[in-house]
């Protein structure tokens, strides 16, 4: 039912034509956002998208680097998904990195070992899922700059993960959901980093603050840049969107520039 | 005008019942959250109550005024007088030397003054034949907030039972060569707080001032700290507790700035205001009684993901009678007679500082 009402994000992402295969598959998608605008409402829409869409396969490993489960499961409770059932059903894999994981403090100082060992442990959780789901896995990552605190500021081991869950999607047709921040490599001569992940990446959202200030009605705007879209009939032209967005508990709404009364 | 009495009085009455079965310090926010008090009344209002309990708050110094340690010695203050453990974490080699300094609240004698002062301020907005249903709210709030937040009367130190117990932990980070040290303090004291659903036994607070000023030496271990406040971040959010960090902005290279402030729930900023600035003074009404400026970049987002929107981010900060912390939205100086504060407000602040989105 709540797939038939389509928003503008869904359109831009090409979630609305069909639903399998699930058309973000094998993608990689990169949210950006900045200190004045959180884009975390995005990674909780295709989240919820995700596990509520028409093909029961879809799996959710979800690496919290930010935030515990209790803030995930009550914001996806308000968007009709219940977190906690889906766990025990064997679709969604959470992953507490906030405490687990400081890498750098348990392997030494080389960070590469957490790392290294996260990656396994992804691995044996879609190795251990049943075989019709192992192609419908989707991994989030809900912060990467905390991932390089966690690596002690060694951003290549960041990258190396990145590239080894990359493969993931090239071979086992994951998708890769991540968050960053922008405003961090703005400043940075040569964001490196950010340029190797950009190189990796499909599907390109962008939350920013309204050039105008913040408003009580209109939260921010989201640019949606889209590299793998053309293949679908109809609007193929139509790479880049940009939108208006107002977050609510229970859902998010899109409209274009000027169109809201 | 009786249906209005009743039906504010019972609204207070909903209030008291709800927070009752809590410690006094406490109150119960929006999704499940719990708010304690900064200390500055005028401030728990601004941040929609309190300062969210299992959050971290960062206030970005300015570099040549101490306007941080105001909301530091009130956050700090009210804590001790609500019977609150605190953690002091300072570059002074000296912390428990700051203590002498925390403000006091009020005694109910100058409360009373001062509420009859804010009386006749606000009376003067409303029709003169409200104020007496006015003031009779203002009462009513302040009964029953009285233990939540106290006023704190700058010009007079706090007494010294409050502090002088085994309730106070100072560290010093002048002289320690990496934030292990602090980290370790800080777990050892968060770890008395866990948090276990509904069941506040006690809370603690955590003030660490000037983290990365130059006189400590880890002003050029920029990944250590940023692990470090991780890390904090993550304690926190499991346990009973609150934690600021006061940082001098200026002194972190742009990139690591940025990622300091990813890393706050609660972001403000401090900004002294030149001497004499004869604009900005014809600018802004009530100029002459603004100590500073305070902006508030975020709010805490637990538990949602619906921002909070206020409708002025920038608020001068005043001094009452050279006593009390007071907060205020800023007014440009009546031309056109219209009172819009919100577009008064980002009016001013671009004249002020950077933040400000419309220029005029």
């Amino acid at each position: 039912m709540e797939n038939r009402a389509l928003n503008l994000l869904d359109e831009a992402l090409g979630l609305g034509y069909q639903t399998d295969p699930w058309p973000l598959r094998g993608k990689v998608v990169l949210i950006e956002d900045c200190v004045e605008t959180s884009g975390c409402f995005v990674l909780h829409q295709l989240l919820k998208r995700t596990l509520s869409s028409q093909s029961p396969n879809n799996t959710v490993i979800f690496l919290a680097f930010s935030h515990p489960l209790s803030h995930y499961d009550r914001i996806l409770r308000k968007l009709g998904c219940n977190l906690v059932a889906q766990r025990e059903n064997g679709r969604f894999f959470f992953f507490d990195m906030l405490k687990l994981l400081c890498p750098d403090e348990k392997e030494g100082r080389t960070g590469k070992g957490g790392f290294i060992s996260l990656y396994w442990k992804i691995q044996d959780t879609i190795c251990a899922l049943p075989e019709n789901n192992k192609n419908h896995v989707t991994i989030m990552i809900d912060d990467m700059s905390l991932m390089e605190v966690a690596a002690h500021g060694s951003s290549d081991h960041v990258l190396d993960f990145m590239h080894y869950c990359h493969t993931l999607t090239s071979e086992l047709g994951c998708s890769l959901i991540t968050l960053n921040h922008e405003d961090i490599y703005t400043s940075m001569e040569r964001p490196a980093f950010m340029l190797q992940i950009k190189y990796l990446v499909d599907v390109f959202i962008k939350a920013e603050p309204l050039a105008t200030g913040l408003a009580a009605d209109v939260h921010g705007q989201l640019t949606v840049l889209n590299w793998g879209f053309c293949n679908v009939k109809g609007s193929s032209n139509n790479k880049i969107t940009n939108f208006h967005f107002k977050v609510k508990e229970n859902s998010v709404e899109y409209f274009y520039p000027g169109t809201r009364t | 005008m009786a249906a209005t009495k009743t039906r504010i009085s019972s609204f207070s009455r909903n209030i008291s019942a709800v927070s009752a079965p809590q410690l006094p310090g406490i109150k119960c926010g929006p999704n499940g959250t719990f708010f304690v008090s900064s200390g500055i009344p005028d401030l728990d209002k601004i941040l929609g109550g309190g300062f969210a309990l299992g959050s971290l708050v960062m206030i970005m110094e300015d570099a040549e005024a101490p306007h941080h340690m105001l909301l530091l010695r009130n956050f700090m203050s009210q804590g001790l007088v609500q019977n609150q453990p605190l953690l002091y974490a300072s570059p002074a080699k000296d912390p428990r030397g700051f203590l002498g300094t925390l403000p006091c609240p009020s005694s109910s004698k100058d409360e009373k003054s001062r509420n009859h002062d804010t009386e006749q301020e606000k009376g003067l907005r409303i029709a003169w034949q409200y104020k007496k249903y006015f003031s009779e709210n203002i009462d009513d709030h302040k009964d029953s907030k009285q233990e939540f937040c106290n006023d704190f009367d700058l010009r007079k130190p706090l007494e010294r039972h409050f502090y002088s117990g085994q309730r106070v932990d100072c560290v010093s980070i002048k002289d320690s060569p990496n934030p292990a040290t602090l980290h370790d303090r800080c777990a050892t004291f968060l770890a008395q707080f866990p948090r276990n659903d509904g069941n506040f036994s006690c809370m603690g607070r955590i003030a660490i001032q000037s983290l990365c000023a130059p006189q400590c030496e880890l002003s050029n271990m920029d990944w250590d700290i940023l692990s470090f406040i991780r890390s904090l971040k993550s304690m926190l959010r499991s346990a009973n507790a609150v934690a600021i960090i006061t940082f001098p902005p200026s002194l972190l290279s742009p990139s690591f700035c940025k990622r300091w402030q990813h890393m706050a729930d609660v972001l403000l900023s401090v900004k002294a205001i030149p001497d004499e600035d004869k604009e900005l003074g014809k600018l802004l009404t009530g100029y002459q009684d603004m100590v500073g400026f305070l902006n508030v970049h975020k709010i805490a987002r637990i538990n949602t993901q619906v921002p909070m929107i206020l409708e002025a981010t920038t608020f001068s900060i005043k001094l009452q009678k050279r006593r009390f912390i007071v907060l205020e939205c800023l007014n440009q100086a009546p031309i056109d007679g219209s009172s819009g504060t919100s577009y008064g407000t980002s009016g001013g602040c671009s004249g002020s500082s950077k933040s400000g989105a419309l220029d005029f």
